[in-house]
């Protein structure tokens, strides 16, 4: 009998039915689109992170303030080779960042502290190419210096000139753990990867952007300010851009370096045992090497600014207000509306009672046509929810995010990804609403528990119903 | 069958209280009719709830084969009613989201009756009021008169001992009323059971044994 009536209720009091339910759907289906998008949100942020930094790495050590001292600039010298016009090229290696580099020892320092899983050492490198079509005049002009960048030694004016000025970064990579540092946010998609035994091998990685740029193949030749390095592999950044455009064996990079590296590296990339392990080792790391700076990816993500940090802002603040607010609205309302449903049934279920029906019986037929709305709300909820999400996938707005614009000159935001030209660097994301099992489980169990409150109200006012209202005059 | 003594009901509406039953002594025997008759506000409606247990009096005993229904605990008096007493409305009050069938066979859920042993019984009790045909109606698709039959295969479906029927024609015209009436007799003396009316009707009035009329509360029963 309790599901015949309960079907019967359904059926023929459908408007009601879905009254109720389209309340509760509502909510629910605003829960399940704003829970997706903080989780897409979360993806972005770490897919962010992850490019700015590299998926294994938890902090960053780098020697304080380092950017402001910048290394003597390089005078380039072309000598002049008899008559005519000669195409001249000129490599120049310099640390990025400037000359605030640490001791290969610093790596060992950090790796036996209690709660580091590993650390490497990096060398973030920049090399200046200049390749120059002169048609000069012997002599020597004064050296002309300005600040910054390599500058051109000759005789302006005095003949024409067509000099192009490039460049690209290069990376030093500890060969024996490449899961750590800037490089493990890559994956090499053509070759293959460094290995331990390659510590001071002649051979280099390309990142993708590049080596489609350059037109650089594996098995091809590069060369690095004089020396030739094999390309054993291809690499490419999970998503925006890579950290270096050339990878080189860590040894291979201090050689390479005009201003002496020897055993020197500009950061220490470390992992923590465990995520709770991070703060800990970050002060003790602080306290241990005097002049550094550390930097975790929770400081990172702080650092993350642009579109990408005010949408998240508003999905977690105002979604999540929104979303809770309409919530708990739509279970009042479902709650209200199950009981007003009761009082213009008063009759009916004085009726039933003034037949024999015990209270608990009544009770639960109450309870169970609310419990269905709730049901059919959340299935309602679900689906509405799911649309959401997907369209927010299928709409995929694209987010930037800005890495340290917002950072006071000398501070540790850039040591994570070092300065090429500019002072900020931002990344574009698409920003996705995955829809997580614990999600659709959350809107499950909202709908069951938007069930129960709508079946609660109905219960408690059903409880207070005599049998004599059976006679009662109502409509 | 029936035994009440002292039978006081009062109600309480804002500061004022009402009695509607002031009193009340009436004894009721296995099988007879009674027809219980007074204007409106008399509180004939409210005897006839203390003789159902659909409420319990302020003061006084209401005993049925000698229990009082006023000390019943509210377990007890839920068996009573599911068990003993059959309820004719006057407004029918069949459960409207439900067929006829259904509706009869709502009055032996508390009783436990097996599902099928409830449909069986509830086609039978349908027929018996001449309803047969119309068992997968919807109580919005019968006449005033077929629903009240079906609300009086309702009431008789779980065999009782007590037929209690308040106003059941009230909302009945004059060739309908007829009708019921005669089911309700034919009913009462087929079964053998007590029979309480409340009516309006002098007819049926006329032809009772006994008559109990109530005014403000009190009843003056005249046997016919
Ligand atoms: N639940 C209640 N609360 C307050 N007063 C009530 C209640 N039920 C009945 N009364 C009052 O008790 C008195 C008797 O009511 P009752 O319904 O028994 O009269 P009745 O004789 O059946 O009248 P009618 O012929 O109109 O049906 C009336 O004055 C009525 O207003
Ligand atoms: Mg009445």
């Amino acid at each position: 009998m309790f599901l015949i009536y309960l079907r019967r209720e359904l059926r023929r009091r459908r408007r009601a039915a879905l009254l109720v339910a389209s309340g509760l759907a509502v909510g629910i289906a605003l829960v399940i689109t704003v829970s997706s998008v903080a989780t897409g949100m979360r993806d972005a942020q770490d897919e962010v992170l992850k490019s700015l930094y590299g998926v294994g790495t938890d902090l960053a050590v780098k020697k304080e303030g380092q950017e402001n001292d910048r290394p003597e600039p390089p005078a380039f010298r072309f000598e002049q080779k008899g008559e005519g016009e000669k195409t001249q090229s000129k490599e120049f290696v310099r640390p990025t960042g400037g000359l605030g580099s640490m001791d290969e020892s610093a790596v060992r320092t950090v790796a036996g502290r209690d709660g580091v899983a590993a650390a490497v050492g990096g060398l973030d490198l920049h090399v200046d190419k200049l390749n120059g079509k002169f048609a000069l005049d012997p002599g020597e002009g004064p050296s002309q210096q300005g600040p910054g960048g390599p500058m051109i030694q000759g005789r302006p004016g005095s003949g024409t000139s067509e000099v192009e000025v490039d460049g690209y970064s290069l990376f030093g990579v500890d060969t024996s753990d490449v899961t750590v540092g800037p490089m493990s946010s890559s994956e090499i998609t053509k070759g293959k990867g460094f290995t331990s035994a390659q510590a001071d091998a002649k051979v280099a990685v390309v990142d993708s952007g590049y080596a489609r740029q350059e037109k650089i193949e594996v098995g091809d030749t590069f060369t690095i300010s004089g020396t030739k390095f094999e390309v054993i592999g291809i690499a490419t950044a999970d998503t925006g851009e890579a950290a270096a455009n050339v990878y080189v064996p860590l040894e291979r990079a201090q050689d390479l370096s005009a201003v002496d590296m020897k055993d020197k590296v500009s950061a220490v990339y470390v992992k923590a045992t465990d995520a709770d392990q991070v703060d800990t080792v970050k002060a003790a790391i602080e306290k241990e090497l005097a002049g550094t700076t550390v930097t975790s990816s929770s400081d990172l993500a702080d650092q993350v600014s642009g579109s990408l940090s005010t949408v998240s802002d508003l999905a977690t603040s105002i979604g999540r207000w929104l979303s809770v607010t309409v919530l708990a609205a739509a279970f009042l309302v479902a709650g209200l509306l199950t009981s007003s449903a009761v009082n213009r049934r008063v009759r009916e279920f004085g009726t039933l009672k003034a037949i024999g029906w015990r209270s608990g019986r009544v009770i639960r037929q109450i309870a169970g046509e609310a419990f269905a709305h709730g049901v059919l709300g959340g299935l309602l909820g679900i689906a509405l929810g799911i649309a959401g999400a997907l369209a927010v996938t299928a709409a995929a707005p694209t987010l930037t995010a800005s890495m340290g614009s917002n950072q006071p000159a000398g501070g540790g935001g850039m040591l994570i990804s070092p300065p090429r030209e500019a002072a900020s660097k931002s990344v574009e994301v698409a920003l996705g609403a995955p829809l997580t099992a614990t999600t659709i489980a959350l809107a499950v169990a909202l709908a069951v528990a938007g069930g129960l409150v709508a079946g609660a109200f109905g219960g408690w006012r059903a409880a207070r119903l005599r049998p004599a209202d059976a006679l009662r005059r109502v409509e | 069958m029936y035994r009440l003594s002292g039978v006081v009901k009062r109600y309480r509406r804002g500061r004022a209280t009402i009695d509607a039953l002031a009193g009340v002594d009436l004894t009721i025997e296995d099988g007879d009719q009674l027809v219980i008759k007074g204007p409106t506000g008399g509180g004939k409606s409210t005897l006839l709830q203390m003789l159902g247990g659909l409420d319990r009096p302020t003061s006084g005993t209401v005993e049925l084969d000698g229990t009082d229904l006023a000390r019943l605990s509210e377990a007890k008096l839920t068996r009573v009613r599911a068990a003993t007493v059959g309820f004719v409305f006057q407004n029918f009050n069949l459960i409207p989201t439900l067929n006829a069938q259904e509706n009869v066979e709502a009055a032996l859920v508390p009783l436990g009756t097996r599902a099928a042993e409830r449909r069986r019984r509830a086609a039978e009790a349908l027929e018996s009021v001449g309803l047969a045909e119309r068992r997968a109606h919807l109580p919005s698709e019968l006449s005033g008169g077929q629903q009240q039959r079906v609300a009086i295969a309702r009431a008789l479906v779980k065999q009782p001992k007590v037929l209690l029927a308040d106003e059941p024609t009230g909302n009945l015209d004059e060739n309908m009323r007829d009708e019921i009436v005669g089911l309700l007799e034919k009913m009462w003396r087929e079964h053998g059971l007590t029979y309480v009316v409340v009516t309006h009707d002098t007819a049926i009035a006329r032809r009772a044994s006994r008559v109990a009329t109530i005014r403000k509360g009190h009843v003056k029963v005249a046997e016919n």
